[in-house]
């Protein structure tokens, strides 16, 4: 390099320059792991394909692809926006890549716009994916693609918020423990693949109020039953947007 | 605004709970210049760049930069500063060309990188992840990642810490480019050749103050004599060559034929000396100058041993 190579000339990119390259990079971050796709993509598909085509769940009146489909959709939702999201921001936080960043013209309010983009571009990769397995497996999906999509946006918001508060407060490793926990319970208790009048009523009216729950109650109220948007379930995800996405704005450390 | 000092601090407090990390500690660092804070772990060095870099707030005291205040006015500020964490600072599975490519892209008119890459070798980490690179090879991306944005100012926190010997003179030869460019540099360092070697100033800094300033040559010569020691004949006449040397100069016969001489050395007094042999038919063997170095300077000041 010759003389005059290093001549200051400092001025920041473009902002909508700086959140596409920024979004560019996260996803990429979040595809090369091994762990998380296995978390956003293998188990929603494989979820979906064993227990749609072996009958050992009871999922009610109906083909079980019906049932089923709503349910796992919502699971992608939160194993991209919670459990994904909580774990590589706690470890982006952990090796100061949060904190390199904060030197530079990103501004971090494009930073979050960037993580949201990534989250979502993974989300429409998965909801393809997982509509097309269905769609093999029979399933017959009905109402409003729009309600749909209302539904998804409020549950990536509801579970960004929770992931964000994790990742911000605890330890990566902590974070990482806790988010895949936190994925098993609900994957278990939030409806996804055991319909939740299976459990006792003071128990059920306790797990309805859940994210996880709202968002595949709310989905399958949409998609199976054809019903028009799910005020009561969109309701839940909205104040568990505001809490968690408050929250994590109070309380996040950068460092 | 091209007048203001690359970095003006006055009087800056920062305490972590009960302790007191930097207790009041003035600076000044000229433009396109390349300041070295010295000192012992724990004197507060970090913490003082990382306040210049707005990531701290200070408790007191006021630090401006390239005439901006880092906190308030940071939006303004960070696209003229280039920053090098003590460590860290990338993503764990991204590759040392990708996150300098994405670094870049931050910028409006970066450095052009696959230069860079080849500068710093960084060409041959290839697509090893970031977690795998060697010690080396992070702390080089770092530097990269500090400088491809055509910063007018880099602060460099520890930037040769680890490194082989050949890795820390590339990294000298990089900030002294910089430097005939233009850009300025501050870098905390615990090596005093680094020091001695880089930088127009040091500042070296103990409990959170800064207790000397000035050039490499100015802080090993101030209050602190030094010595020329040279042997020839036995029992020279040193009477003559003091009445040559200016007042205050000593000289004695450690031993037999071996000559000392305590006082300002210069090299008026060298060419003194080398006369006043020549007159007598002395030819002075061995003849060396013996200077204070920052270490002594250092140990003086705060009665420690810089590597603690």
């Amino acid at each position: 390099m010759s003389a005059g190579t290093f001549t200051p000339r400092p001025a920041a990119a473009p902002v909508t320059r700086m959140i596409r390259a920024q979004t560019a990079l996260e996803t990429r971050m979040l595809l090369r792991n091994g762990e998380q796709l296995l978390l956003t993509v293998i188990i929603p598909a494989l979820l979906l394909v064993l227990f749609s085509s072996v009958d050992i769940l009871d999922t009610g009146a109906g083909k079980s692809v019906d049932f089923l489909a709503p349910g796992v959709l919502a699971l992608a939702v939160m194993s991209t926006a919670f459990t994904g999201q909580a774990i590589a921001t706690g470890f982006d936080r952990r090796y100061g890549v949060l904190k390199r960043l904060g030197a530079s013209p990103l501004p971090r309010r494009a930073l979050m716009a960037a993580k949201t983009l990534s989250v979502l571009l993974t989300e429409v990769l998965q909801v393809a994916l997982l509509t097309v397995i269905a769609l093999a497996l029979g399933w017959s999906p009905h109402g409003n693609p729009l309600a749909v999509a209302a539904l998804l946006l409020l549950g990536t918001a509801a579970f960004s918020g929770l992931g964000l508060l994790m990742a911000g407060t605890l330890k990566a490793e902590a974070t990482l423990a806790a988010a895949n926990l936190v994925f098993l319970l609900l994957l278990v208790g939030g409806g996804v693949i055991v319909p939740l009048d299976k459990f006792p009523d003071a128990v059920r009216s306790v797990l309805e109020l859940l994210p996880i729950s709202a968002l595949s109650d709310g989905l399958r109220e949409v998609l199976r039953n054809g019903a028009a948007m799910p005020w009561g379930d969109a309701a839940v995800l909205a104040c568990w947007s505001v809490l968690g996405l408050g929250a994590a704005a109070r309380f996040f450390r950068w460092e | 605004m091209s007048n203001d000092p690359a970095v003006e601090i006055r009087g800056l407090v920062k305490r972590y709970g009960p302790k007191t990390a930097v207790d009041g500690l003035d600076l000044t660092v000229r433009r396109a210049s390349v300041t070295a804070v010295l000192g012992p772990n724990g004197a507060g060095k970090t913490t003082t760049v990382e306040t210049c870099e707005g990531y701290l707030r200070p408790d007191a005291g006021t630090v401006r930069v390239l005439g901006l205040d880092p906190i308030t006015q940071a939006p303004a500020l960070r696209p003229r500063i280039g920053v090098m964490l003590q460590s860290g600072g990338v993503y764990s599975g991204a590759r040392a060309v990708e996150m300098l490519r994405h670094m870049a892209s931050l910028y409006a008119d970066p450095l052009d990188v696959p230069a860079l890459v080849d500068r710093l070798g960084l060409g041959s980490c290839g697509r090893t992840p970031y977690r795998r690179l060697s010690g080396g090879q992070q702390q080089r991306l770092a530097l990269a990642m500090a400088v491809v944005g055509r910063p007018e100012l880099v602060f460099l926190d520890e930037p040769t810490a680890g490194l082989d010997p050949q890795a820390r003179r590339a990294t000298w030869d990089l900030v002294r480019e910089l430097r005939a460019d233009g850009v300025g540099v501050v870098l905390t360092t615990h090596h005093m050749d680094e020091a001695e070697q880089l930088a127009d100033e040091v500042a070296i800094v103990d409990a959170g103050k800064v207790v000397a300033h000035g050039s490499p040559e100015l802080l090993c010569r101030g209050g602190a004599e030094n010595t020329l020691r040279f042997t020839g004949r036995p029992s020279l006449d040193l009477a003559s060559l003091l009445k040559a040397l200016p007042d205050g100069t000593q000289a004695a016969e450690l031993t037999a034929g071996v000559y000392r001489v305590t006082g300002d050395v210069d090299p008026q007094m060298l060419a003194t000396v080398a006369s006043w042999c020549a007159q007598n038919g002395v030819m002075p063997d061995s003849l060396t100058v013996e200077r204070h170095t920052l270490e002594d300077v250092f140990l003086e000041l705060t009665g420690k041993e810089l590597r603690a």
